[in-house]
Formats: structure tokens, sequence, C-alpha cells
């Protein structure tokens, strides 16, 4: 991918970010960057799409360390789940074997698993090398008559997020428009019953939590689309651009899928979440709003004064668990704010909240959740995390599968609310399983016993062994092992 | 946690039993001392069942014999048959003890034992060396548990000297600690305690030894009609020197008890070594006896089991457990769960016991499989814990199975398998929490939707 083509990617008149200097599209620091590359944000945006054979061109260390690791759910097609590299050697690279290796690797996809179509992405080594993946996408379309897309991300590009991107602009230039919609199935629209049809972009069926909220779009006679890209087919993509409105689901990481849609098509779009009461019904009143028939307005509130009613019972008990608790929050790609009113929801007060990807439009609705008091944490670190954990005496740490271990080894309760987990929190009986989830690690009654010292150690033993636990300074007066945990007790409790 | 409501047998048939007889518990005792036989006095059917069953929990030979009642015994008398047996014993196989448990049908018919085995000392003096200890173990009454706490019971009254008698003095021996483990611990669990206990410079004699005896392991002679291992009978005079006793099970009180009364030498009881709380007693303990620092490699493995806690505790909490076992397996299954936050919602026992008082659970049926299956179904557990029987229980059920206790017959290496100490619970741990991903709980089930755009080949199934 060329220079100036990167440089537009970035440039994303829809961000906020694009106005600033520091932005989450930032150049990554060496020697103090987590997260992942261009090659891995274009891969997780598009794998979820389920009869396609994803192709990784290059060395084993990209496709091998990252198939089948995510979350994602599927419907019907089991092909995403199959990780497929061309898996280059070292005579490959030196003896620029590596087109033709690929060539074969499509024709080989093809044949042993028929696939919708072929995903191509580019990795740093062929890159680098001068592969023309481009041109070899094109030849073996023509040749066994089958999309190829070349997608192309090599991981020295930038950051995941840029990859993200150009997973999206890749969709929107190379696959959307590629076909008209199939037919409303005959027997579902009537008078005052017209189905509308709309796409979701940055949702991903992580545990299959949009099967929780599809069936409220059946009800009101919305008819997804297509989802980028979770659960997704290759041909539901190619219908993409009929959309009457586009959703903005996840992150801002493909906010150009909606802007270029909104440019070429004139589909609005709107920013919205399916976490928490109050978010689910927004979605699906702006969903309403922007189509605009009076119809589906009608059906969308009679809907929602239902669900709202009926989840609000079942809730009731979970609150009373949960209320008063202190929560952690440190998100990566799901919308900080979201959560945060889900959380509130509970009767649990969020203490403070990752805003490192977040844009001033966030943190306003973060502000204005929260009040003006409300911590926002820049820098995600580990030792950053626990320290203010403590600091706000805080109950529980949600944060993404990465930081678990952090949590853990520090023995305090964690939820993990990223794309690895496996419990789904969408919609509106997401949020009970959400619950069960936060009482289930709050409740447990391992917290005493595993910060425990040894019953043998000194007092004195004790303080040194659990350095990493007792932290607050009356601890450290504790006379013996027992007062001392006492004392952790009462800082944690 | 309150105290569970126990609930008594309240049914003419038992289906599925669950419990194992009191005769095999005191047949497994004395089947952990070394150059040893039990001879069951009974029907040779007694004897037959038994040896079936212990070989395929062991999958070792068993040498177990019977005195072999017939009608005209059973009628007239079977001292006979006793003296008979046991000189016949003595004659091909020189034991160094023979033990004699009875079963229901001698009970019944009021053998005398004790008499007959005076005959046998009258009428062969020639086997004067030959140790003969006879137990009350009548299958009536009790379970495998309190059989072998009434053997163990029996070999101390019969064969440990009074300190009194003997000029035993607790500490004689400093290093010296006796211990008295229950039926529950297998030959893995009774290892690892002899290692612990060898980490602290001591010297474990355990009563009885099975670890010793029903490991599995090769010996160079290629048969052996007498145990291949186990306590040695010379060792029962050294007891009353020891520093200290460590009984571990509740079932063993009554042992431990009559030790105590003989020799004075301080007892330790343990209801079980399953879980961090219960091992932090127990390695506290070796450390007082022993007088040295606990090692590293045990800071270690207790640190290993606490972040097992950690790692485990996402799958195992809020997990609905049944668990059907003896006493101190299910005091020790309830409360290491109960501590990860998971509940034993159906709990059965074979027989009542103090020792229930201890279960971590709501309430504990005696009872058998069939209650098992009901109480599980009834409260939705998730998995069951129980021996090999509970397979078909399980499959009913559709939940997954962990197996432990007597009989474990469908699977090789139940009998070793290390359940204690803090490996062994962190084993346990990540077990359980793999049983409990397995059921892939919070799943959602695939909603298709009649709206999406389904592909051709995939429109039938939407349909």
């Amino acid at each position: 991918m060329k220079q100036k083509d990167i440089a537009a990617l970035l440039d994303e008149p829809a961000c906020e970010h694009n106005t600033k200097a520091k932005s989450g599209c930032a150049k990554p620091k060496p020697g103090a960057t987590a997260g992942g590359c261009a090659f891995d944000g274009a891969q997780i945006a598009l794998l979820p799409i389920g009869d396609v054979a994803h192709i990784v061109h290059g060395s084993i260390a990209c496709a091998g360390s990252a198939w089948d690791n995510r979350g994602s759910r599927s419907t019907g097609p089991t092909l995403y789940k199959l990780g497929m590299t061309t898996d280059l050697t070292e005579q490959d690279v030196i003896m620029g074997r590596g087109e033709k290796r690929l060539f074969h690797s499509i024709k080989q996809a093809i044949e042993s698993y028929d696939p919708a179509a072929v995903f191509v992405y580019n990795t740093c080594v062929p890159a680098l090398i001068g592969d023309d993946v481009d041109a070899v996408c094109k030849a073996a379309a023509e040749r066994f008559g089958k999309p190829v897309v070349s997608v192309d991300a090599a991981g020295f590009y930038g950051t995941k997020n840029l990859g993200n991107r150009i997973a999206g602009e890749t969709m929107v230039k190379q696959v959307c428009g590629g076909r008209e919609p199939d037919p409303i199935p005959a027997g579902i629209e009537r008078p005052g019953f017209k189905v509308h049809d709309v796409a979701l972009v940055g949702e991903y069926n992580i545990a299959g939590e949009m099967w929780r909220v599809m069936p409220l779009f059946d009800e009101l006679g919305i008819r997804v689309l297509c989802t980028l890209s979770g659960d997704a087919r290759f041909h539901e993509v190619q219908t993409m651009h009929r959309a009457e409105v586009n959703m903005m689901v996840c992150s801002k990481a493909m906010i150009n899928v909606a802007r270029k849609l909104e440019q070429a098509f004139g589909t609005p779009w709107f920013e919205g979440s399916f976490y928490g009461v109050a978010d689910v019904s927004q979605a699906l009143r702006d969903f309403a709003r922007l189509i605009g028939d009076p119809d589906l307005s009608a059906r969308t509130e009679a809907l929602i004064a239902r669900e709202e009613a009926r989840i609000d019972a079942e809730l009731e008990p979970w609150r009373e668990r949960l209320r008063g608790k202190r929560v952690l929050l440190y998100t990566g790609g799901v919308k900080s704010w979201s959560v945060v009113s889900a959380l509130q929801d509970l009767g649990m007060s969020v203490v403070a909240t990752g805003t490192r990807k977040s844009t001033e439009d966030d943190k306003a609705r973060i502000r204005e959740l929260m009040g003006d008091e409300a911590v926002m944490i820049e820098d995600g670190n580990p030792r950053n995390l626990l320290d203010l954990y403590r600091q706000q005496g805080a109950d529980l740490l949600v944060a993404g599968g990465r930081n678990q271990y952090t949590a853990l080894k520090a023995r305090i309760p964690f939820l993990d609310i990223n794309q690895e987990r496996e419990f789904g929190y969408a919609g509106y009986d997401g949020m009970l399983e959400l619950a069960r989830q936060m009482c289930l690690t709050i409740e447990s009654p391992i917290w005493a016993a595993v910060r425990s010292a040894p019953p043998w150690r000194s007092a004195s033993d004790g303080a040194a062994a659990g350095a990493p636990v007792v932290q607050s300074p009356e601890t450290e007066t504790g006379a013996s092992a027992s007062a001392s945990q006492a004392a952790t007790e009462v800082a944690h409790g | 946690m309150a105290e569970p409501t126990i609930i008594k047998r309240n049914k003419a048939l038992s289906v599925g039993p669950l419990k194992a007889s009191s005769t095999l518990g005191a047949t497994l005792a004395f089947l952990g001392m070394r150059r040893s036989i039990p001879m069951l006095h009974g029907s040779q059917g007694c004897t037959a069942f038994g040896k079936i069953f212990f070989i395929q929990h062991f999958r070792e030979p068993m040498p177990i014999q019977t005195t072999a009642m017939d009608q005209v015994s059973t009628i007239m008398g079977g001292d006979e048959s006793i003296v008979e047996g046991l000189a016949t014993i003595c004659a091909k196989h020189q034991p160094a003890l023979i033990g004699l448990p009875t079963t229901g049908l001698v009970e019944t018919q009021g053998a005398d034992v004790p008499r007959a085995i005076q005959m046998f000392r009258d009428q062969h003096p020639e086997y004067a060396e030959v140790a003969v200890v006879p137990v009350a173990s009548p299958d009536y009454s009790g379970c495998i548990e309190t059989g072998f706490n009434t053997a163990v019971k029996a070999i101390i009254n019969d064969l440990v000297p009074k300190a009194t008698a003997a000029g035993t003095r607790p500490g004689r021996r400093p290093r010296q600690v006796n211990v008295l483990a229950g039926s529950a611990l297998t030959t893995g669990d009774l290892e690892h305690l002899k290692d612990l206990l060898e980490r602290f410079r001591l010297r474990p004699v355990l009563l009885p030894d099975i670890a010793d005896s029903l490991d599995g392991h090769l010996v160079d002679s290629d048969y052996s009609a007498l145990t291949i291992g186990g306590t040695p009978l010379d060792e029962l005079s050294t007891l009353g020197d020891a520093a200290a006793t460590l009984v571990i099970g509740g079932s063993m009180n009554g042992a431990a008890d009559l030790l105590a009364e003989r020799t004075g030498v301080p007892d330790h009881r343990f209801p079980h070594l399953m879980g961090l709380e219960a091992m932090d007693r127990f390695i506290s303990t070796l450390a007082e006896i022993s007088a040295e620092p606990v090692p590293e490699r045990i800071e270690r493995q207790r640190s290993q089991l606490q972040d097992a806690m950690l790692d485990a505790h996402f799958s195992i909490g809020q997990g609905r457990f049944a668990i059907a076992a003896d006493v101190d397996l299910l005091v020790a299954f309830s409360q290491l769960l109960a501590s990860m936050g998971a509940e034993t919602v159906a709990a059965v026992a074979p027989t009542n016991a103090p020792s229930l008082a201890e279960v971590a659970a709501a309430q504990v049926k005696i009872g058998d499989l069939e209650d098992l299956e009901q109480l599980a179904r009834a409260n939705a557990a998730e998995v069951l814990i129980t021996n090999s029987h509970g397979t078909h229980t399980a499959e009913r059920l559709g939940i997954p199975l962990l197996r432990a206790g007597f009989p474990q017959f469908d699977h090789v290496g139940g009998w070793q398998r290390q359940w204690i100490g803090y490996q062994g619970s962190r084993q346990i741990l990540f077990d359980l929490a793999n049983i409990m991903l397995g059921l892939h709980k919070g799943e959602i089930a695939p909603y298709r939707s009649r709206l999406k755009q389904w592909p051709e080949h995939e429109r039938e199934q939407a349909a």
C-alpha cells in the first residue's frame, strides 16, 4: 500500500481525533506500546465473514498465532474458523516464490472448500519483498471465477486501528455494490408493516450476543442487510450499499465505512451501542427516527416500553447484589460511555474509565454520565490501573482480556469485556448475563484466601510476602499476619 | 456455614446402592499391613465379591481368603472353619498377620470369634508368632469408612502395647509421627503425605499403609499370597514413642481415641486435606511438630494453589454440584467447592455419621444413587461427583461425572489419584474448571432471522 493511501486513511474527517495532534491514531512509541498491528486490525474486522476463505499471505507468525482465537459466532458456516496461510519459507522469500505459492494457495482453498469468496491478507514479509498481491488476486479471480479480494494491511503500515480502516475501505471499494439485495421473503410485509433495510458496522457477534438483539429487529420489521462483520456472508456484504441507515456499533475504528457509504450512496448513519438497557432502546429509536416510517416508530416505542418493563423487573434482584459496588472500567474497543451507563443502570458506581480510544465527544458523554470528577484513564498500563484501583477503593476491574491476568495476579475481581470473552452482554437480556458474571467474581469467597499470607509466616514476613496485595498504609503497622489480613479486607471491602 | 439438615433413609428399597460394606472397609485396613492376609469369616461369596471389588478398583491381585461357611457350619457353628482356615493359611503362607473380619452371616449366627481364635491357639502353638486380629464388621452396620476405622481400632487394641506395660514414652522418638488416614485417602494421597512429612525431616509411620501395598508396583517375586507391602507389625510397638499422631478424616476418630488413650501420644485431627485452609492448618502443624521451617517448595505450591483458585473461580463459581460419597470425601469436596463459590445442591452419604455436620450443603440425604439422581435433577445440578456407578446416573441426567471414591472400575489409576495437598487441590480445581467450561454455560442459542439474506444452501435450515 502506498504511503499516500495510508495517509488518506489516517485522515478521517468524521473522527474528532482528526483535529488533534495526539489521537487514537498516533504513532506507536517503541518500548511502550500495547496493541496489535494493521494486519491484526484488518483480520479481526473481516474474519467473522463466515463463508469466506481467509488466507493470510505471509510467514507463520501472522496466522499461526492468531487463528480461531476470537469469540465471534456464526449461524451457519464455520469456514472462517479455519486458519489458512501461505506459511512462507526462507526459500520462498529468497527465491521470490511467494506470489506463485499464493496463487496455488487460492486454488487449493477454492477446490477444497468452495468458499463464497477468498480474502487474501498481505503481511510484512511479502509487502517488503514486493509480492504483487493485488495482481495475484486479480489473476486468481479471473482464472477460478470466484471473487478474490486483496486486503493490503501489512503490520508495519500502522496500528490495529488503521488495519480496521483498511479492511473497511477494502469492503466498500471492492465488495459493496456487488449485487442487489434479495427480495423480502413473501408473507412478511403487509399494510402498515413495511420492512426496512439497515446495516451494522463494527459489530462482531461476540459469543453470539447479537442473537439476543436480532429477534427485536425481526419483530420491528428491520432487515439487517449486512453486519460488518459478525455472522456475515460475503453476498450480504455485497448488498450493504442498499441500507437505508447504517449504525456504527463499536468504536470509531470503521467510521470510514459509514462516511464513505454516506458519500457514495447518501446513507445516513449514527453511532450507537447494544450494551445497557438505555443504549439498546436508544439504538432502536435512532433507527426508527432516521428511517422515518411512523408505523415503525410506533412499533418501536411499544417494543421498548414492553422490554424495558420486563428487564427492569428481572434486573431488580441483581441490582440488590451489585448496588454501591465500585467499578474501574478500562475498555479497548467497546465504547466506554455505553458500558458506564450499563453499569450505572445496575446501581454500580464507575469510579474511573479508560478514554485512550475515546473521542472528545465520547469524553463529553462520559462527563455527563459520571460527573465532572470522572477519572479518565489515558494511560492504561497495568501499574496505573492497579494503583488507581486501590486509590479509588474499587471492587471490580472491567477490562479487556489482556488485563485479566494483571488483575488476577493482583488478586482483584475481574470481568472480561473484550473480543475474546465467552459471554454475550448485548441486548436487554445481555444485562442479566453481565450482572451474573459480575456477581460471580465479586461475590466469590476466594478473595480472602488468595490474599492470605501463609499462616506460618511471622507478621513482618507476611507483610513482605503480601507486598503486591497489602498496600494501604494502615497494614504496614499491622502487628500480626491476621491483623494485616483484616486491614487488607477493610481496604478492599 | 450452618449445619446441614440430615435426611434419613425413608424408603424400603435401595436403588443404585452407594454403600460399600464395612466388611470391605475392615478388609482394606488389613490389606495395608505387611505380610498380611484378611480372611473373611462368612460364606465364600462374601470374599469373592469383595475380592473382585478391590481387584477392579486397584487393578492388583488381592490376597483375601474366606472361612467358606457352609450349611453345616452355619447351623452347627463355624469355630472349626476359623481354626481350619487360620491353620491352613499359616501352614501355606507364613503370614505375619491374619485379619479376621466378620460378615453379616456369622454375626447373625452369633459367632464367638475370640473363642474360636483361642481354640486355634490351643490347637496350634506352632503358629503362636502369627498375629490374628478379629473385627466385628457385619455389612448391615456402617459402611466402608466405619469398617476401616473399626479394623484399625482392633489392630491398635490387639497389637499396640500400653505405654505403662511396654515403657513407651511420647516423644522418645522425636522425629516419628504416626498417621491414621481414613479410607478416603488414595495411595497417591498417602504417598504425598509421607513426602510432606519427610520434607519436615519427620519419620512417618502410617497405620495402615495401603500406599505401600496397593499402589501398583512390581516386585521381584512373581507371586505372593500375602500383601507385598504395608505397615510392618514391629512398627506397632513404636507408635507409643512417636512425637505426635496425625489423624486424617473424621471417620478415624474411634481409632485415634484408642491410640491416644493407649499411648498418650498427642494427636492432631483433620477432617480432610483438600483446599487452602485445610492444608494451611496441616502444614502449620507439621512445622510445629518438627520445629523446622516450612520448605520453600511447599510455599511455592501454596501460591500455585492460590493462583489456580483465581484462574478457576470464573468457571467453578456459581457451579451446581451433586456429590454422593463416603462421609469424609463428601465433607472434603463440599468444603472445597464452597471455598470456590460453588454450591453442593445434592449431597448423599451412604450412612449417618457425626462428621456429616461439617458438610457444606443445606442438606445431606442418607441414601443411594437413585436419591442422588432425583436430588440432582430437582436442584438442577451441573456436575456429578461420585464413584464409577454414577456413570449411568450422569448419562441419564445429561451432566458430566468426576469419579471419586470406591469403586472406580471403569477407569485406570483412580486408586492413586492425588486429591489432597496444595497440588492435589490445584489439579481438582483445574479438572472441575475444565468440566464446567465444557458445559458452555451462558451459550446463546443461535437465532435464525427470517429476514436475513440466507445464501441458497443455508435457506432450508432457516425454514
